[in-house]
C-alpha cells in the first residue's frame, strides 16, 4: 500500500486501540468521593457492557470519553494521540457516538428526518447527500414511515430508535449507549436489541437490563468505587446479586 | 402544546419559498398598518380572506385565531367610542358613542384582521425552522436567526417541563386558591421549571455538539424560488402599489 492511499495513517496510529484511558480521574465540585478514580479502561473491539450501581460514574466515564467533562488527572488518547483541546475530540466526536438516556434530549430538530441529517450537515456534507444518507439509515432501522413526522410528537419507542438513527448516520466506529432499553416496552426493546446484534460497530452499554446485555455483549465490565473491573459474563451475575440483595432475605432463581 | 398547526398542509401556500413569503408578507402589513381609509383596509381584508382560503386549513381553527385577536379589539370599541372626541353619534343620557371614535375602531377592526390573515396565510404555513433559515437567507444577522430557532425550542420543551410538574401538583391534589400555599408552590413550580429547562437546555447543547454543530444550522431544504414563487411576488407587490395608490387619492 502506498502512504498516500491512507492520509490519516501520517497522524494516527492505525494499529492503536480506538481509545484509551490511562489513571483518569474525575469529581463533581463539592463532592467528597470522586466519580472516577485513577480508571484505565481500553476498551476491546466489539460489544461490551458496563453495569454499576446508580450513582457509580457510568455515565461520567460516557461523558469523559465524549470531551464533555474534563478529567482533574489522566490521559486519554484517540487512535494512540493524546486528547487535549477540544478540536482533537471534535475529530473524536465523528467516530464516536454517544446515546443519550433522555431521548428528547437528542431530537431537537422539527423533523425526523431533519434531525437525522443534522450530523452529516455539519461535517459540511451537501443537503441532497445528507438527506438521502438520512433516507437510508431509516430505512435500514424499518423507521422509514417516520421521515416526516414531528420529532416531539413521537412516541418513547420510537424517540429512542430515531435518536439511534441520529448517531449511527455519522458512521461511527464505536457506540456509546447510556441505559439504551429505559422505559421500553417489550417490543421496542426486542427490536432495539436486534438492531444492535446487526450491527457491526463495538458498542460500550451501560444498562440494568441484565438480560439485554447477556443478548446483546461480549463481555462485562462493573464499575466500583471510581473504577473499572472487568468481571467476564459468568461472575456477572453474583457480583451484582451481592450488592443488591445481599442484607436482604432472597430466593435464587434457576 | 403545539405552536406549528398551520404549517402542516399541502396548498400551494405552504409550498412556496418562505424567502418570497416573508418579502411579501412584510410589504401587505407595513402597507396596511399605516392605512387611513376603508377603502384600501376592505381590499387588504379581502386579499387576507382570499389567501387564508386558499391555504385550505380548517375554518374553524382560523376563525377561532381570529376571535382571540378580535377579543382585544372588542376593548377598542369600548375605549375608542366612549372617550374618543368628537360629535356624538348616539346618545344613550349621560353616555355619548362618539362617532369618530367608532369609526376609528371599526377601521382598526378590518387592518388587524386583514394583517392577521395576511400572517396566517404566508407566515404560519411555514415552520419556524423554515422562517428563521429564510430570515437569514434574506440576510439578518445570524445571531438573531438562531435566537429565533432556540426560542422557539425552549418555549417547547419549558412548557412541557411545566406541564409535567404541573400535573404531578394536581394528582397529589393541588387546587390553586388564593393562599399563600397556593403562591409558594407556584413559586416552587416556576422555580423547578426554571432549574429543568436549564438543565435540559444542557443537555441539549451537549448532544448538538456531539453531532459536530459549531453555530450554525444548514437548512436541508434549500430551494431556490421557482417561476410560481416569483409570479407570486410580482402579483402581490402590484396588490400593495394598488393599496398605496388607494390611499395616497382621495
Amino acid at each position: 500500500m502506498s502512504r498516500l492511499s491512507q492520509p490519516s495513517a501520517m497522524n494516527y496510529n492505525s494499529t492503536a486501540p480506538l481509545i484509551e484511558l490511562h489513571d483518569i480521574s474525575f469529581s463533581y465540585p463539592g463532592s467528597k468521593t470522586p466519580a472516577l478514580d485513577e480508571l484505565n479502561f481500553i476498551p476491546d473491539q466489539g460489544k461490551v457492557g458496563l453495569i454499576g450501581p446508580n450513582g457509580s460514574g457510568k455515565t461520567t466515564l460516557f461523558h469523559i470519553i465524549m470531551g464533555l467533562l474534563k478529567p482533574s488527572d489522566g490521559q486519554m488518547l484517540f487512535k494512540g494521540k493524546p486528547l487535549l483541546k477540544e478540536k482533537d475530540f471534535r475529530k473524536l466526536r465523528q467516530e464516536v457516538g454517544l446515546l443519550f438516556q433522555d431521548a428528547d434530549d437528542q431530537l431537537f430538530s422539527p423533523t425526523v428526518l431533519e434531525d437525522v441529517a443534522f450530523g452529516p450537515l455539519n461535517l459540511k456534507i451537501s443537503p441532497a447527500k445528507a438527506r438521502e444518507m438520512a433516507g437510508q439509515i431509516l430505512k435500514k432501522l424499518r423507521l422509514s414511515d417516520l421521515e416526516e413526522r414531528v420529532t416531539h410528537q413521537l412516541s418513547g419507542g420510537e424517540k429512542k430508535l430515531v435518536s439511534l438513527a441520529t448517531i449511527l448516520v455519522m458512521e461511527p466506529k464505536l457506540l456509546l449507549l447510556d441505559e439504551p432499553t429505559n422505559n421500553l416496552d417489550s417490543a421496542t426493546r426486542s427490536r432495539l436489541i436486534e438492531i444492535l446484534g446487526s450491527l457491526e460497530i463495538s458498542c460500550i452499554i451501560i444498562s440494568h437490563d441484565w438480560d439485554f446485555l447477556a443478548a446483546s455483549t461480549a463481555e462485562i465490565y462493573a464499575m466500583e468505587n471510581g473504577r473499572l473491573i472487568r468481571s467476564g459474563k459468568s461472575s456477572l451475575h453474583n457480583h451484582f446479586h451481592v450488592h443488591l440483595h445481599g442484607g436482604q432475605p432472597h430466593e435464587h432463581g434457576g | 402544546m403545539t405552536f406549528e398547526n398551520f404549517s402542516l398542509g399541502n396548498s400551494f401556500l405552504h409550498r412556496m419559498d418562505c424567502r418570497i413569503k416573508i418579502i411579501t408578507a412584510f410589504f401587505l402589513a407595513l402597507t396596511l398598518s399605516v392605512s387611513h381609509h376603508f377603502s384600501s383596509a376592505g381590499a387588504g381584508l379581502l386579499l387576507g380572506v382570499i389567501l387564508a382560503l386558499s391555504t385550505r386549513l380548517r375554518l374553524t381553527a382560523v376563525l377561532w385565531r381570529l376571535l382571540v385577536v378580535n377579543g382585544f379589539i372588542a376593548l377598542l370599541w369600548v375605549t375608542l367610542s366612549l372617550t374618543y372626541p368628537g360629535d356624538a353619534l348616539v346618545s344613550l343620557g349621560p353616555i355619548n358613542l362618539s362617532g369618530p371614535g367608532i369609526k376609528l375602531a371599526a377601521l382598526i377592526t378590518l387592518k388587524s384582521n386583514a394583517i392577521v390573515l395576511v400572517f396566517i396565510a404566508l407566515l404560519a404555513t411555514s415552520t419556524i425552522a423554515e422562517l428563521g433559515h429564510a430570515l437569514e437567507a434574506l440576510g439578518l444577522p445570524r445571531k438573531f436567526c438562531l435566537l429565533l430557532l432556540f426560542s422557539y425550542r425552549y418555549i417547547m420543551v419549558i412548557s412541557q417541563e411545566y406541564g409535567r410538574l404541573h400535573r404531578a401538583a394536581k394528582l397529589r391534589g393541588f387546587r390553586p386558591a388564593t393562599t399563600l400555599h397556593t403562591y409558594r408552590t407556584y413559586g416552587y413550580l416556576f422555580g423547578m421549571t426554571l432549574v429543568r429547562s436549564w438543565n435540559r437546555a444542557d443537555r441539549v447543547k451537549q448532544a448538538m455538539a456531539l453531532r459536530g454543530f459549531q453555530g450554525r444550522f444548514y437548512p436541508l431544504n434549500a430551494g431556490k424560488p421557482g417561476r410560481n414563487d416569483l409570479f407570486f411576488l410580482v402579483a402581490t407587490m402590484l396588490i400593495v402599489l394598488a393599496l398605496i395608490f388607494m390611499e395616497i387619492t382621495p
